[in-house]
């Protein structure tokens, strides 16, 4: 999925916490980063629904949708956030990553689900801002 | 490292560290008058007089996942391993306060812990374990009122008198607004069930700890190892000030209060943390609020842990952090030791890991000569400095956040959780820049391919069995008596008055913890999240 937007504004980021995983530091140091670098960042808080994820997706017409999940349930809470997306059609031309505690194994799976990119623990601010510019200027 | 020896060089804290240490810089720094004898006021040295000879701390590795049936199971294994008391892990859901049929529980039940929804899990867990011998400490915080009340409550079906009960509750709300976020209610209403769960254990269980205060994952969440203590410190004073509100004499609650630290960073830095923050403790309870009875001054801790320390490349190099780290919390003077392992960064830990820890912690008391000494380091002059240092460190972090309006304010505005992350941003900068070195991620960096981590299996059939005993439980107990017991809770958050003993009748009769915390939140609300 590759996204699309009138290149003089700023890329706009909706960073959302899905299901119960309060772990939020990596959200929220990301969510930093991505403002460093010029974009414009919303951050939805702890304990989000996929249905809340997915209104503020569209309230915000966000460029890029980034989830992050430490608690180990990212397949089960991506493939309900993927539903809700193909249902009300909100993912055309949204580029959608996920970051956190996410072993290798499962990036494919992710992948299938129409995740572009898979962030683990330990990844560089750098590749993720490098990434982001990259899929949404394209 | 090398270096003309002359650049200046100071810790995360901030304090500057001098190449050379003399009885001048420890006259400089306020002497040794604080410095007293181990077991006595101030405690700088420790809080009992033998220390290890005659207290060896207790090894408690955190653990839980699945059902109960899995969880006891893993608990019997540490037992037989080896450790002395046990530490829970609760899934999501129940610590969030959700039943396991909540639609925000699918996906998590019995994932990053264990499952509870009613006192038969809870009751479950504990089966054939000698509550007396092995100490338990209950990992919970937002769902903290009910499954203390299912603790207490099997523990009396069990025989065991709760007026000699043992134990620890973690039921510190503050700290998981700013990090750890298993909150439910608002600050205030939070407060009051924290003050609630105090009260009724001074009344009732009084060698139960109600509350461990973290300083640990506000450290995790961002802050220096001088900010920790200082949170820590101002949110147990918030918990002390609201139960004398109550009119509750101090010394009747403030030993029921416990502590739990970080470990991660610089050995030297954490050694005087534990020592100034030690120190600090007693003198505020004293001076500040009168306490009269040792107890109340000592700081009694868990620390050993340090999962920010951690590093997801070459795991196997957590397996030495592990030992430097248990190294210093018994050069700290910890009572209670539990230490993250070493496959931690990516899951649960595997029974190896598991016991490669306890190992680790066993090798230190029973090989190394940890225990034949209280306090080795006490009276280094380099080490009573720092602590004098660090101890007026915290006291200026104090009076800031007091001149700031105080934590209980700066949690509720998200001022202190945005403070926190600021540091965390920047800290993970100067790790990428390579000013704050990290083996194996800036520095003695491999090509890793898949890396050697066995990852614990989640078993979505364990989630179902929890499912359908949820379903048969709900199907066959006394409706009367658990919607009468509900009611009663309803009114008693209502009203003001101690919410526990209503709560203990409703588990009793079989409420669930998504229940309970159902009325509670009719009455008291949510948290609304601060959001920057």
């Amino acid at each position: 999925m590759s996204a699309k937007r009138e290149s003089t504004r700023p890329i706009r980021v909706l960073v959302a916490k899905p299901g119960l995983d309060g772990h939020d530091v990596g959200a929220k140091v990301v969510v930093r980063a991505l403002r460093e670098a010029g974009m414009q960042v919303v951050y939805t808080g702890l304990r989000q629904s996929p249905q809340s994820i997915v209104d503020a997706l569209e309230r915000e017409g966000s460029d890029v949708l980034a989830l992050s999940i430490l608690s180990g349930a990212h397949l089960p809470l991506c493939r309900k956030v993927g539903q809700e997306l193909a249902a009300r059609g909100a993912g055309e031309g949204v580029l959608w990553v996920v970051g956190g505690n996410i072993p290798a194994s499962d990036h494919a799976a992710l992948k299938e689900l129409g995740v572009a990119g898979v962030f683990a623990t330990g990844s560089s601010f750098e590749e993720i801002v490098r990434f982001i510019q990259k899929e949404v200027q394209s | 490292m090398s270096g003309n020896g002359e650049a200046p060089l100071r810790w995360e804290s901030g304090l500057e560290v001098q190449p050379v240490y003399d009885a001048a810089a420890l006259e400089r720094s306020g002497g040794s008058q604080g410095v007293g004898a181990p077991g006595e006021y101030p405690f700088t040295r420790g809080i009992h007089p033998l220390m290890y000879r005659k207290r060896p701390w207790t090894m408690r590795q955190y653990s839980g996942f699945g059902t109960a049936a899995e969880t006891r199971e893993r608990f019997q294994y540490l037992i037989e391993t080896g450790n002395t008391g046990l530490n829970v892990a609760f899934d999501l859901p129940t610590q969030c306060g959700l039943d396991s049929d909540d639609p925000m529980a699918e996906g998590e039940v019995g994932r990053v812990g264990m499952a509870v929804d009613t006192l038969v899990d809870m009751q479950e867990a504990f089966e054939g374990i000698d509550l007396n011998e092995i100490t338990v400490s209950l990992t919970i915080n937002g769902a903290a009122a009910p499954i203390m009340a299912m603790y207490f409550a099997l523990a009396r079906r069990r025989g065991y008198d709760l007026a000699e009960l043992r134990g620890t509750a973690q039921n510190d709300i503050l700290k998981e607004f700013v990090g750890r976020g298993t909150w439910i209610f608002p600050v205030e209403e939070s407060l009051r069930l924290v003050g609630d769960t105090i009260e009724f254990c001074a009344h009732n269980v009084p060698r139960y700890s109600a509350v461990s205060v973290c300083g640990y994952h506000i450290r995790e969440s961002g802050a220096d190892p001088a900010g920790e203590m200082a949170y820590g410190l101002a949110i147990a004073r918030a918990y002390v000030d609201r139960v004398l509100e109550r009119g509750l004499d101090v010394d009747s609650f403030a030993g029921g209060l416990s502590f739990n630290f970080d470990i991660h960073g610089n050995l030297w830095e954490q050694v005087a943390k534990f020592r100034a923050g030690r120190r600090l403790w007693a003198r505020i309870m004293r001076e500040e609020y009168g306490a009269q009875k040792p107890r109340s001054m000592q700081l009694r801790m868990i620390a050993g842990g340090g999962g920010g320390g951690l590093t997801i490349q070459q795991p196997e190099n957590n397996i030495a952090r592990g030992a430097y780290y248990a190294l210093i919390s018994a050069l700290s003077g910890t009572q209670t030791m539990a230490l993250c392992s070493y496959d931690e960064a990516y899951t649960i830990p595997t029974e190896k890991a598991a016991r490669i820890s306890l190992r680790t912690m066993q090798i230190l008391m029973h090989e190394m000569g940890l225990t034949d000494t209280v306090d080795p380091r006490g009276g280094s002059w380099f080490v009573e400095t720092m602590t004098n240092e660090m101890e007026a460190e915290i006291v200026a972090r104090l009076e800031e956040l007091a001149a700031q309006g105080g934590i209980v304010k700066g949690i509720a505005s998200g001022r202190v959780q945005a403070e926190v992350n600021r540091q965390a941003y920047e800290r993970e900068r100067a790790i990428a820049a390579g000013e704050l070195r990290k083996v194996g991620v800036n520095c003695f960096v491999e090509e890793e391919e898949e890396r050697s981590v066995e990852f614990h299996p989640y078993r979505a059939a364990e989630g179902e069995k929890q499912l359908e005993r949820l379903v048969e439980i709900k199907r066959t107990r006394d409706a009367d008596a658990v919607a009468a017991t509900l009611a009663r809770v309803r009114e008693s958050a209502a009203s003001g008055e101690n919410v526990m003993e209503p709560i203990i009748a409703a588990v009793e009769a079989l409420a669930t913890v998504g229940e309970v915390c159902g009325v509670l939140k009719e009455v008291f609300g949510t948290y609304p999240e601060p959001i920057r």
